[in-house]
């Protein structure tokens, strides 16, 4: 079981307090009712599934219930680190 | 019988407390401190099993966890029958009930031995080769004639009645494996003060000291130092003694799994649980977990009789029993002279020792010399004689040539060298390195805070391996976060050397031949099917592992990973590390689901769900029905009622007077704050800005690619704060749904969200008699038309506690659902129900709730839709506010699909005959005629007898179904075909009148 930290209780927590959800850093257009087909088809169905290293979501439902952002190695699952929602995606990760 | 094998005054067990079992149905004693194996040992049994695939007579190879043949079942009682158990880690009990495995009718004279001579066709890749057709001949004839033929033990066939028991737990050092090196290395350690725990998977720390005669640490012999080192650590306060508790998986962040075996060794368990499952985080662990000898690969090396050296040598020192009378070697390391020399000394005859190694030398060969034993250097075992226990050995040059002796023997102890126990480390996903030199695979980089030390590092002997532990050790504390405590390094003297030895095939067994050279023994694997699957084409490991079966057997290939490994790189013309090795997984051993499952079976799996008003239900004879989590009163039989006729007089009873439902499951949302309504505005289709506060309104929740995600009746109970209600099944989903978009797409919004389901019991009152029924109890509401119309909410007060009163229906019906703090719900349904027993209502469970609601087709989210269905196609549409400029979804519905023509409406169906009630789910076609298979135009997704309307109704998604009104279908079944009409989803009260009458 993962320990996951959590950025808003600011604490590592064990992973069935969390639950995942989805791609981070993927913006509902402010426009979305007048956004193209490929425009709707790139933010809704499309997604990286990068091998390595990945940008997510996750809420600590089973805690503070915010939801947050996280980066995880995909191949070994190791987390790399996590941030609040709303904050830009880390142009430096620690150890890389 | 006696245990004539049993040397009186050897070994460390009190031999006069003696254990009666039985094997086979045969009694036999032994002595409290055995295993099951060293007490069929005492006894003179070798013969244990019967193999895999072959059904070869089997013996005991080894005195561990490695054990490869001695599977034997024991039976405690008529349920309590645990399959494939290993004789040499079970410890004997008195009373103890073993049987025998995989043999008919009996062990000595085995009818599937007949697979052996068969051998020919059941060689490497068999499986895959000869049952490839007919597909069907694999359910009736390949399959279960392979499951019969080829198995281990029996699975039980009653429900196991042992119970579990599961810990967590934290420290800064975890030491997995309690011997020579583990206790050094938690000595060390513990010396700091912090949390330590070390583990053991057998029932006295020690490992190989257990039989290793010749070191003394700090003045004593290393099994009594081994045994003051654990009481000395038992008795601090900060650290944990495991054992017969095995590591079995070593997962990320250094969470590490043991299975404790708490009982099984106990004659009477009593209260305890069978065993226990420990879940640690450690800050930092010490791999001591050892190493593993492996059997040398000749022609039939599976015979009885034929065990590990070191095995030998433990039920010698440890538990004082002969493994024969007149033993020989065969080995090509130093270690197995060590057992020669033990048993010589204790009296057995040591036949000969055989050496592949031309010329062997050094202090253990010329000990052994000494002791006048026989020593056949350069040479090698290319027969075996006996067959249900070895008799003779045959011995050659191994470079071929004349000189061929037949020795006799009636044990042959045997050591092809050790193999470092990497497995956990492998499952850490540190990667392994192969040193040439001593042909082994080393921890190499380490991606967790983790260390290896001593014999699975790769450290030989005694006094390097404690040196390196204790510096280990104390090491790992200092990471940790301790400081090193003064206690000196234990000292040791006289260490044995078992670096070396061999990989692969050897003299008898070499490429050409057809011989039974044994790899794996569990499955049956001989040198020959390696070879032959290189020859067929599998170039990678994990390749010939699948095809041969090498290694993947319950022991996973302890024992046989390196032999199968060198052989298929000798084969390939490669060098082992262009190979490879295949990947360790855990459970290290077997770990039964008992020890997994833990506490969550049963009651226990999954927690129940009751509203405030269950026990009334119960009382009142209610049949309830499981909808996710919750119990929910599926309907009340009166007096000899069916389903059928008591759903019937409920139906019948609410639209002529009314009915008390138990709504309390609804999934209740509180969205409050200055923009509760802007936000309402983006999470349903529907507007809410002008919606005045005390009234209410459907709403329908749209997933973002337009599909209705869940819908509920909205109330607004002031302009800053509504009421919303959701699906049973929907309420946490919705409650994440909206909580994510309040985060993290609309955070500018000032809402607060609060999940009210278990604040508040709802009791439906709907029918014609509704409002008689709850006005004496109302206070402070006036509940005439014009003040409360239908779809209206007040607060006020019933029976003199707080309730939000609702007037709307899922009935059709005029009829209320009234909220109260959930622990009042009872009360006030006891109170509402004696007013409505004035006016004859009844209660009414969830299925009358379902057919009341299809007759006014009203549609249940997840029921009549599914995920594909867009409010337009449920017949929504003039729920979706057409001027928005957004909500969840907007965009989705815009697509071309969504909008296209064609797509699955919503309609009712009528069935020509009345009487026929169609299935839901069943297909519906527009021609009966076509040819199979035929093209599926859509589905029945609700349907029901409806006694108020005298016949059956149905809701069905069809295609351009609003087109098809009046049109026939047909829905075929498998006994004949049913006619029926589109008609409009609404059967009962067209007009809609009698939500005010």
């Amino acid at each position: 079981m993962l320990l996951i930290r959590c950025p808003y209780c600011e604490e590592e927590r064990p992973e069935i307090e969390f639950r995942h959800a989805g791609e981070a850093h993927v913006a509902r257009p402010s426009d979305i009712a007048s956004i193209s087909d490929e425009e709707f088809e790139a933010f809704f169905f499309i997604r990286a599934n990068t091998r390595g290293t990945v940008y997510e979501r996750w809420r600590h439902v089973n805690g503070c219930a915010r939801f947050f952002n996280a980066v995880r190695d995909s191949v070994s699952d190791r987390f790399i680190m996590t941030y609040k929602a709303g904050d830009p995606k880390p142009k430096k990760l620690p150890g890389v | 019988m006696a245990e004539s094998f049993r040397l009186p005054g050897r070994g460390r067990l009190a031999q006069a407390r003696t254990a009666r079992f039985t094997f086979d149905g045969k009694s036999y004693s032994g002595v409290a401190g055995d295993t099951l194996a060293s007490a069929l040992l005492a006894n003179g049994i070798h013969l244990v099993g019967r193999s895999f695939k072959y059904h070869r007579p089997r013996g005991i190879l080894s005195a561990g966890a490695e054990e490869p043949n001695a599977l034997v079942g024991i039976h405690r009682d008529a349920s309590r029958k645990t399959p494939n158990v290993r004789a040499t880690v079970q410890e004997l009990y008195d009373g103890l009930t073993a049987v025998s495995q995989n043999r008919w009718p009996s062990l000595g004279f085995d009818v599937g031995a007949v697979n052996d001579l068969a051998s020919p066709f059941f060689s490497a890749g068999f499986y895959y080769k000869t049952f490839m057709w007919p597909k069907a001949a694999w359910k009736s004839l390949y399959e279960p004639f392979i499951r019969s033929a080829a198995g281990l033990g029996v699975a039980p066939d009653q429900p196991d009645p042992d119970h579990y028991a599961a810990r967590f737990a934290h420290c800064e050092v975890l030491v997995l494996g309690g011997g020579a090196a583990g206790l050094a290395a938690a000595l060390a350690a513990a010396e700091s003060g912090l949390r330590v725990i070390i583990c053991d998977e057998q029932a006295e720390l020690g490992g190989s000291l257990r039989f290793e005669s010749g070191a003394a640490i700090d003045g004593q012999n290393g099994w009594d130092w081994a045994q003051a080192a654990a009481a000395r650590l038992a008795a601090m306060d900060n650290v944990r003694v495991l054992t017969r508790t095995t590591a079995f998986g070593y997962y990320l962040q250094n969470f590490v799994a043991l299975a404790e075996r708490v009982s099984d060794h106990l004659s009477s368990p009593g209260d305890l649980p069978r065993e226990r499952l420990w879940q640690v985080r450690a800050k930092r662990v010490v791999l001591a977990t050892g190493s593993i000898e492996r059997h040398m690969v000749f022609p039939d090396n599976d015979r009885p009789g034929v065990m590990l050296a070191s095995a030998a040598r433990t039920y010698l020192n440890h538990y004082g029993v002969a493994v024969g009378r007149n033993v020989g070697v065969y080995t090509a390391n130093d270690s197995a002279y060590a057992g020669a020399i033990d048993l010589k000394r204790a009296g057995v005859n040591v036949a000969a020792i055989v050496d592949l190694r031309d010329n062997p030398s050094g202090p253990m060969v010329d000990e052994a010399r000494a002791l006048g034993i026989e020593i056949h250097g350069g040479r090698g075992v290319v027969r075996v004689g006996g067959r249900l226990r070895v008799s003779s050995i045959t011995v050659k040059p191994r470079t071929g040539g004349d000189g061929e002796r037949t020795i006799a023997v009636d044990a042959l102890l045997v050591s092809a060298g050790w193999t470092p126990s990497v497995h956990l480390f492998s499952q850490s996903r540190g990667k392994v390195a192969f040193n040439d030199e001593v042909k082994r695979f080393l921890p190499g980089t380490y991606t967790q805070d983790c260390i290896s030390v001593g014999a699975c590092n790769g450290t030989d002997g005694l006094a390097a391996t404690i040196d390196e532990a204790y510096a280990a050790g104390a090491k790992a504390a200092r990471e940790a976060g301790g400081k090193a405590g003064k206690a000196a390094k234990p000292k040791v003297e006289g260490s044995e050397n078992w670096s070396r030895g061999m990989l692969g095939a050897g003299p008898g067994a070499e490429a050409g031949t057809t011989v039974k050279a044994f790899v794996d023994f569990q499955n049956d694997v001989t040198a020959k099917d390696i070879r032959q699957a290189v020859r067929e084409g599998m170039q990678s490991i994990e390749h010939v592992k699948r095809f041969t079966t090498n290694g993947m057997a319950t022991d996973q290939g302890k024992t046989s990973n390196m032999h199968g490994l060198a052989i298929a790189a000798e084969e390939l013309g490669k060098a082992i590390p262009e190979v490879g090795l295949t990947t360790f997984r855990a459970p290290y051993t077997p770990v039964t689901f008992g020890t997994i499952v833990g506490h969550a079976r049963g009651k226990l799996f999954e927690p129940t769900r009751r509203t405030p008003m269950h026990g009334w239900a119960e009382r009142n004879g209610a049949v309830f029905e499981d909808v996710g989590q919750w119990k929910r009163a599926w309907y009340f039989p009166q007096r000899g009622e069916d389903m059928h006729a008591a759903v019937n007089r409920e139906c019948v009873t609410v639209r002529k007077s009314a009915g008390l439902f138990d709504a309390s499951t609804l999934g209740k949302i509180e969205v409050v704050g200055p923009d509760a309504a802007a936000f309402m505005e983006l999470m349903y289709t529907n507007p809410w800005q002008k919606l005045e506060a005390g009234r209410c309104r459907y709403g329908v929740m749209l997933r973002e690619d337009g599909f209705i995600y869940d819908d509920g009746v909205v109330g607004r109970l002031a302009e800053d704060r509504f009421h919303v209600t959701t699906t049973t099944g929907g309420a946490a989903r919705v409650m994440n749904h909206m909580e994510d978009y309040l985060q993290t797409e609309f955070p500018h919004l000032k809402v607060w969200l609060t999940s009210i389901s278990e604040q508040w019991a709802v009791i439906a009152v709907q029918g014609p008699k509704s409002r008689d029924i709850i006005a004496p109890l109302v206070e402070g509401i006036d509940l005439s038309d014009e003040a409360m119309p239908h779809m209206s909410v007040r607060e006020g007060r019933i029976c003199g506690v707080p309730t939000r009163l609702f007037r709307m229906s899922f009935s059709g019906e005029r009829g209320f659902e009234v909220n109260v703090p959930a622990d009042y719900g009872e009360a006030v349904w006891e109170a509402l129900w004696a007013q409505g027993q004035k006016h004859d209502a009844c209660a009414y469970g969830t299925e009358t709730m379902h057919v009341l609601r299809a007759e006014k087709g009203y549609i249940i989210v997840g029921q009549d839709t599914d995920g594909t269905v867009t409010p337009n196609d449920a017949g929504l549409d003039w729920a979706v506010g057409k001027k928005k400029a957004d909500f969840v979804g907007i965009r989705g519905l815009k697509r071309p699909d969504l909008v296209a023509e064609g797509r699955r409406q919503l309609v009712g169906l009528r069935t020509r005959d009345p009487d026929v009630v169609l299935e839901e789910g069943a297909q519906i076609v527009a021609d009966p005629k076509q040819p199979v298979p035929m093209k599926m135009i859509g589905h029945v997704t609700s349907s029901y007898w409806s006694e108020n309307c005298g016949r059956s109704i149905a809701l069905a998604l069809v295609e351009g179904g609003r087109k098809r009104m009046g049109e026939t279908l047909y829905v075929p079944m498998p006994d004949r075909t049913i006619e029926v009409e589109v008609t409009g989803m609404v059967f009962f009260d067209e007009k809609g009148e009698r939500l005010n009458d």
